[in-house]
């Protein structure tokens, strides 16, 4: 038996982190914050140049249209997360959680998810919402305050946003179940599901119990986690010894580590793991090897907790700025084009602006609605009384 | 005196039970470097060592079930749930675990730990950060329930919850962490359990406990400019609960108000309201009215003001302690004539 220290005490300097027992917790942390890599098993089809490079399992032909596609995603979801941020600077929003960084892995898991597949979000994922034809408009009233989320999420195909912590992975096994139940699984035509969550969430429970049922009923479910290497102050070497894709194998399905801010490889290794899905071959586990750019959210002081130099080299990784430099070098789009994705990003943004200012406040009565299916005499008793006594204030409500 | 806020006080209280007890550990989400998202752990890590405050993985159920383990092993820990509704993966530990070893193990093992909560609304928080969760735990023998409505007291409490043979529910109305107020913090081993008279009245008894117990001073504040006398008790301690104090007030004023933020279903305020009457009806001049939250899910920020039981509610439940002979129409809702 080890003891405690052993576990955190350095081993030598060259022991191999595989061969060891157990890595230490320095063997850990160079693994996980070699982040230029992020370890030889990181997929990228994208270097961080702007260079297309080839992998043996998960490549794809990109046609130039499909390339300035992805470009004109990344960009106009980021310009709506910075006009939402400034949004809430400025008092129009609550709070607002930003994407910045995570545009890559997002967009690429979007874009390949089919229209009949359905996603289950954290908190952060704007850039899946844009995919899923879910607006950034209709994300602000949650976080404006006016609505817990706008959208039917069946209808959709995208369940509302999740705060609480891993909870949306085990909802969404079981609607993968559901999926394999109804036989909607088994050949090109397949369904899937695909569910998002941070690294700080795969030490929850749920999580564990989801990969647990997932693989017992072989759901058609790719569980897409995006390691953001934080969780709020938490790095992620607080979470897991080892890589986390490498947690599939213990539950008995693949693990793939992608490059979160290249994406190609995100929607590469997405589509593959799909089409798994839709073949009855799920789950599979993806791991986006990423970075939250900014703070946890606008209420969070990250340089409470994290260096500016980890910060600086990641911008050096760009998710944007490579699939710029590829498109512009391969001469797939001119200058032109930039600036007109550029104006579309601004005038998104203006619109937003618009939006948000005149989110009209919602009705008081509105609270009272949809707690059960039919009225509750209590509670309708308790409305009618409360509206009464409202109206009986000067000018309505306060 | 300086002016101490709750939040600082309650960092003052952990700063010195871990200089006192070097058996008590603090830890959480967030709560080493960055010292709690509300800043309550701020500091101690940097004091301390990362032995006796620290991050944890991101898994409730783990913290308070690791606590159960480390206090049977003779540790103290003091932990934290980042918010309410957060701290609903842990209920089963809470429930079944250390709610009863003491009572499973006819008293040979006791595991003594402080579970702290921030909670109820009031700041325009999303869903899921508001939650008056006091109820789940009241309603759990085994576990004792404070909450703090001043800075003192916070220091106080939470000094005795940590000292406290049992494990306690420590309910921390966010909303008053950035309320200050001109005191020393002193803590005297007051054993938990103690109502306190905030303001001394003779016209009726508002009962307040947490977040409602300023809402409660205000609407006392304003009855008398229209020359009611209101006497505020706050609770403090919802478990244990302090029978003669409430008895004694309501006894003396005859009339009584309970104010919580909390859906009013069945919420504690039922258990305060029937306990007065139990004991007071004799003395009792109009029944015993709650003022709480609706019985709704917790509402989108917007609409919390309106949720929430403010100080027009409260006022408009004292119009209805019959001072005048009028019966109170309300109460022939659901009646047929
Ligand atoms: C059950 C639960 N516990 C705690 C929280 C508070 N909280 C919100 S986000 C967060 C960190 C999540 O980190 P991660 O899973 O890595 O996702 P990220 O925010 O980085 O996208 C925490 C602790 C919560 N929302 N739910
Ligand atoms: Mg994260």
């Amino acid at each position: 038996m080890s003891s405690p220290e052993r576990w955190t005490q350095p081993q030598p300097a060259g022991t191999p982190a595989a061969t060891a027992a157990r890595p230490t917790s320095e063997q850990v942390i160079a693994g996980l914050r070699a982040t230029s890599e992020g370890g030889p098993e990181l997929v990228q089809l994208l270097t961080p140049e702007g260079e297309r490079v080839h992998h043996p399992e998960f490549d794809v032909d990109f046609s130039d249209e499909e390339l300035r596609g992805l470009y004109r995603d990344m960009v106009l979801v980021r310009r709506a997360d910075r006009e939402a941020n400034a949004l809430q600077r400025q008092g129009q929003l609550g709070l607002w959680v930003p994407l910045l960084g995570q545009e890559a892995a997002q967009i690429g898991a979007g874009r390949a998810l089919r229209p009949e597949d359905m996603a289950f979000p954290g908190y952060r994922e704007h850039g899946v919402a844009w995919c899923r034809g879910i607006s950034p408009k209709d994300i602000m009233g949650m976080w404006r305050g006016t609505d817990h989320g706008s959208w039917d999420p069946v209808e959709r195909r995208f369940h509302l946003y999740t705060i609480v912590i891993g909870n949306q992975c085990l909802n969404a096994t079981g609607y993968a179940m559901g999926q394999r139940f109804e036989g909607k699984v088994g050949d090109d035509n397949g369904e899937a599901t695909m569910v998002f969550f941070g690294d700080g969430a795969t030490s929850q429970g749920d999580v564990h119990e989801a990969f647990v049922w997932a693989s017992v009923y072989d759901a058609p479910l790719v569980f897409f986690c995006q390691n953001n290497q934080w969780a709020i102050s938490e790095p992620t070497e607080r979470q897991t010894r080892l890589p986390l894709y490498q947690r599939a194998r213990g539950y008995g399905f693949p693990g793939i580590r992608v490059d979160g801010n290249d994406v190609l490889a995100s929607l590469a290794v997405s589509r593959w793991a799909l089409e798994e899905c839709r073949h009855g071959n799920g789950p599979v586990l993806i791991e986006a090897f990423t970075y939250r750019m900014d703070a946890h959210t606008t209420s969070d002081d990250a340089t409470r907790y994290r260096h500016s130099d980890e910060l600086e080299a990641w911008k050096l990784k760009d998710p944007i700025e490579r699939v710029r430099v590829h498109l512009s070098r391969n001469g797939i789009a001119d200058h032109d084009w930039f600036d007109a994705v550029q104006a579309e990003a601004d005038e998104l943004a203006a619109e937003l602006r618009e939006h948000v200012y005149n989110l009209p406040d919602p009705p008081t009565e509105r609270m009272f609605d949809h707690v059960y299916a039919e009225a509750n005499p209590v509670l309708a008793a308790q409305r009618d009384e409360f509206l009464s006594y409202m109206s009986t204030f000067a000018g309505g409500e306060h | 005196m300086a002016a101490t806020s709750m939040a600082q006080a309650l960092n003052a209280a952990l700063r010195d039970a871990l200089s006192e007890n070097e058996r008590v550990l603090v830890f959480g989400e967030d709560v080493g470097q960055l010292g709690g998202v509300f800043r309550i752990t701020d500091g101690l890590t940097a004091q301390f060592g990362e032995q006796r405050c620290f991050d944890t993985p991101l898994a409730e159920a783990g913290i308070v079930g690791y606590a159960v383990g480390l206090a049977m092993g003779g540790f103290l820990p003091v932990v934290e749930m980042q918010f309410d509704a957060f701290a609903y993966p842990a209920f089963e530990q809470i429930a079944s675990h250390v709610a009863k070893i003491r009572n499973r193990t006819r008293g040979a093992l006791s595991i003594p730990m402080v579970i702290r909560v921030p909670y109820a609304g009031g700041i325009g928080g999303v869903e899921h950060h508001c939650d008056s969760s006091e109820v789940y735990y009241v309603a759990t023998p085994g576990l004792k329930v404070v909450t703090p409505a001043t800075p003192a007291d916070a220091y106080t409490l939470l000094r005795a919850a940590i000292d406290d043979p049992d494990p306690v529910v420590f309910m921390e109305p966010k909303k008053l962490y950035w309320s200050k107020e001109d005191t020393e913090l002193r803590y005297d081993s007051e054993p938990l359990g103690r109502a306190a008279i905030r303001r001394s009245g003779k016209d009726a008894t508002l009962i307040a406990y947490g977040p409602s117990v300023p809402v409660a001073m205000q609407a006392a504040k304003v009855a008398a400019e229209d020359g009611l006398d209101l006497e505020v008790v706050d609770l403090r301690s919802l478990v244990p609960f302090d029978d003669e104090t409430v008895t004694a007030s309501v006894r003396r004023t005859g009339r009584c108000v309970v104010v919580q933020e909390a859906q009013g279903f069945a919420g504690f305020g039922a258990e305060v309201a029937a306990r007065v009457q139990e004991r007071c009806f004799h003395s009792l001049s109009a029944p015993v009215i709650r003022v709480g939250g609706f019985d709704i899910p917790y509402p989108p920020p917007m609409l919390e003001h309106s949720h929430l039981p403010g100080v027009d509610r409260v006022l408009d439940a004292v119009d209805r302690l019959q001072f005048s002979d009028e019966p109170d129409g309300r109460y022939l809702t659901g009646v047929r004539a």
